[in-house]
């Protein structure tokens, strides 16, 4: 089996995704910013089967990332998956106070995130096989008062990805869109939970299949899909006046 | 996120933080706080509603395996159900297992847990190599048998009140396959169930009773008694697949487990059956869990939940404790499909307030009627005191807080190692009975 690249290894549903790979005995390299907390998710996948495990902690705005993905491609043999899991979630008020908070959220939602996938996408071509999965956000599909710089921000992702899609088709490479809805995850531990909330674990096992079935968006759980068709067709006049 | 108990009778527990990463320091949460698990602990001891639950489940990574000499380190909030299907396929299986297998490392440690093969393993804390306790003055312990001896023996079975275990290390039991050898028989007096037992214990490794605890006027001591041990030809190690088993979506607002129910389902399940002895060769998974299989089981008792009873009486007390706990629970009209009767060894446990001691344990389940089931909790524990047993705090709870403190003299040397930050509903209705 090749590689496995995790980008935002950290994260609560990467980190579940990765140890569904290491189950099946996958060889996984990790990238993150923080060191202990990475080499603690190493060791964990290592006991759980993981084939080999390398972690590494990567600056994402630096400009070696396409030499570092080379790099690591040919310590593999080959990437089978990238994961783009990184992201945070910013207050909505904060930015609207100060135009700083609302670039510091693209550039960690929109552009890195694109940095690692414009990478990823040039190594995977190369290769000619392979999957590029990275976590958008159903909050991409509609601009709303409540969240509208994440939204924006995942929403640039989304679309970046539908080029790299459309550009990387014809070289085989797959891309995947993934759109969660509320994952009970530390970037949302402030907020109140409800029924629509998923956990980790169940939104990891969506990603696995998607990835297996070469589904281009995943919505997860699965009834997102239908949640954002019937926000996304009131009309604007009307979705205007909302408070969603 | 609220916290409750499995029986789902106690006052929840509103607040919570979930910690992420063994090595970061305690949350000041400025407010007396207790470690949670998987919240498998029937009644108020997993919970304090006055505080915060600092939630162990983050906590869920493994350190290191040696395969070859079956030693495993993990966090605390590690479920036993992880820790199975990394250990079964490399010829490796728990040392000690409680009835399911959705419970943390922290969590077993905590209740210091017995399983089956107690009359030859004792408890889940004779296992233990190493853990370390994280206390609320910033201190990290590392304990173990030899290394802070007296904490070692105060956190097992210490019910989370001495701090919070961020990771434990355990020594595992050797399995050449996946099976188990079981054998069911029948018994319809108590000194059949003492005979029989006696000798399983001698010669197998498991070995427990279903007891048949349905609400009758004349007392019976009847039942199945199982007995079992791993399969030993080196083969099937291989990893089944796993369906996610139906669950109980909801609780209904009434119980389901009513004295009819009850009694239908205890005389279908005793007649099942028929011949006096019969083997099986079965995987271990319904061997040790077969409540595992319906999740969410405990809903079934609706909205008012359920409470177990669970007591050990020396063994020379049985005859008269026994019968006499069983009438008390017909006469209340309370028995439960789930009763469960087993002799412990007499092998010691090393916790101060570990609840195993050598005897016979009765664990019966117990729709909640309110008042009705604490004057039989205070009936039950009269009959318990006076045979000179004691009760299980993860079952119990406060309901038999006064009994607890009555046959627990390892209490005053206890509460020398009580963290100042922990509480728990438990403690606090340990620490107010009279
Ligand atoms: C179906 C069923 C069958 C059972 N069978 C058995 C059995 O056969 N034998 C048996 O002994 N028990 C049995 N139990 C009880 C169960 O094993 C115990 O209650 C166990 O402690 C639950 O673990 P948990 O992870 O769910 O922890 P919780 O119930 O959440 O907490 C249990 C205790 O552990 C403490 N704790 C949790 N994590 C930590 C930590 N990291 N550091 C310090 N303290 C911590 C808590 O404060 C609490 O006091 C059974 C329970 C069920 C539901
Ligand atoms: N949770 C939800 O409800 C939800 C819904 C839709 C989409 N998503 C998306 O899912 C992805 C994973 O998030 P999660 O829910 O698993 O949350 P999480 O556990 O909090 O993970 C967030 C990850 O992003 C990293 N990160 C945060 N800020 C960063 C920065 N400035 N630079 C680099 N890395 C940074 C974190 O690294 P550190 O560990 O070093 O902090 C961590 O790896 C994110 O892209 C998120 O936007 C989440």
């Amino acid at each position: 089996m090749s590689g496995v690249l995790i980008v935002g290894a950290t994260s609560a549903i990467a980190e579940q995704v990765a140890r569904r790979y290491a189950a099946r005995g996958a060889r996984l390299a990790l990238w993150g910013r923080d060191a202990a907390r990475l080499a603690a998710i190493a060791a964990d996948l290592g006991v759980r089967g993981a084939a080999a495990v390398e972690q590494a902690v990567v600056d994402l705005e630096a400009d070696d990332l396409p030499a570092r993905l080379a790099a690591l491609a040919a310590r593999c043999e080959g990437l089978e998956l990238v994961l783009v899991a990184h992201g945070n979630l910013p207050d909505q008020a904060a930015c609207e106070a100060d135009f700083g908070a609302v670039r510091a959220a693209f550039a960690v939602n929109a552009l890195s995130a694109m940095a690692v996938a414009e990478a990823a996408a040039t190594c995977l071509a190369q290769q000619g096989h392979g999957t590029l999965a990275v976590i958008s956000s159903v909050a991409g599909d509609r601009g709303r008062a409540s969240n509208y710089v994440y939204g924006a921000a995942k929403g640039a992702l989304t679309r970046y990805l539908q080029g790299l899609r459309n550009r990387l088709a014809a070289a085989g490479v797959h891309v995947l869109t993934i759109k969660p809805g509320f994952v009970d995850t530390p970037m949302t531990a402030h907020l109140p939970k409800g029924a629509l909330w998923a956990t980790p674990e169940r939104v990891a096992d969506d990603i696995v299949r998607a990835i297996e079935r070469r589904r281009e968006v995943l919505y997860t759980p699965w009834f997102w899909r239908w949640v954002m068709a019937v926000l996304c067709a009131i009309p604007e006049g009307l979705f205007k006046r909302t408070r969603l | 996120m609220s916290y409750h108990s499995w029986g789902r009778v106690c006052p929840p527990a509103a607040h919570g933080v979930r910690l992420v990463a063994r090595d970061r320091p305690l949350p000041a949460v400025g407010q007396p706080w207790l470690a949670r698990g998987n919240g498998r602990s029937y009644a108020d001891s997993g919970l304090e509603p006055a505080g915060c639950m600092l939630d162990c489940r983050g906590l869920d990574r493994f350190i290191a395996f040696d395969a070859e000499r079956g030693i495993l380190r993990c966090e605390a909030g590690v479920l036993l159900d992880d820790v199975l299907q990394v250990i079964v396929p490399r010829g490796w299986f728990l040392p000690v297992t409680p009835g399911t297998r959705y419970v943390t490392v922290g969590g077993a440690i905590a209740n210091d847990v017995h399983g089956k093969n107690h009359h030859r393993a004792g408890t889940f804390g004779r296992h233990l190599r190493a853990f370390e306790l994280l206390r609320s003055d910033g201190s990290r312990l590392t304990c173990g048998p030899a290394e802070n001896p007296g904490w070692f023996a105060a956190t097992i079975g210490g019910l989370g009140l001495t701090g919070l275990v961020s990771w434990a290390e355990l020594a595992l039991r050797r399995i050449d396959s996946r099976g188990i050898d079981a054998t069911c028989t029948r018994f319809e007096t108590l000194d059949e169930f003492l005979a029989i037992a006696d000798g399983a214990v001698a010669r197998h490794e498991y070995t427990v009773a279903w007891l048949d605890a349905s609400p009758r006027r004349r007392v019976r001591v009847r039942g199945h008694f199982t007995w079992g041990d791993h399969v030993a030809d080196g083969a099937g190690l291989a990893a089944r697949r796993r369906r996610a088993g139906p669950a109980v979506p909801f609780a209904p607002p009434w119980s389901l487990v009513t004295p009819l129910t009850t009694r239908v389902f205890n005389t279908l399940y005793f007649h099942r059956q028929r011949k006096p002895v019969s083997q099986r060769r079965v995987d271990y998974e319904p061997f040790f869990y077969p409540l595992d299989g319906v999740r969410e089981w405990n809903r079934l008792y609706g909205r008012p939940g359920f409470a177990q009873y669970q007591c050990v009486v020396p063994r020379v007390a049985a005859a008269d404790a026994l019968p006499a706990l069983l009438g008390r629970l017909g006469a209340a009209g309370a028995g439960s499909f789930l009763a469960v009767l087993k002799t412990f060894g007499d092998t010691a446990s090393p916790g101060l307030l570990s609840f195993p001691r050598a005897g016979v344990t009765l664990a019966v389940d117990i729709p909640w009627r309110g008042e009705d089931t604490q004057r039989l909790f205070a009936a039950l524990d009269a009959i318990t005191l006076a045979a000179g047993g004691t009760v299980y705090a993860a079952k119990n709870g406060s309901a038999s807080a006064a009994c607890f403190r009555a046959s627990t003299p390892a209490l005053e040397r206890f509460r020398g190692f009580v963290d100042p930050a922990c509480s728990s509903a438990f403690w606090r209705a340990v620490e107010a009975a009279a």
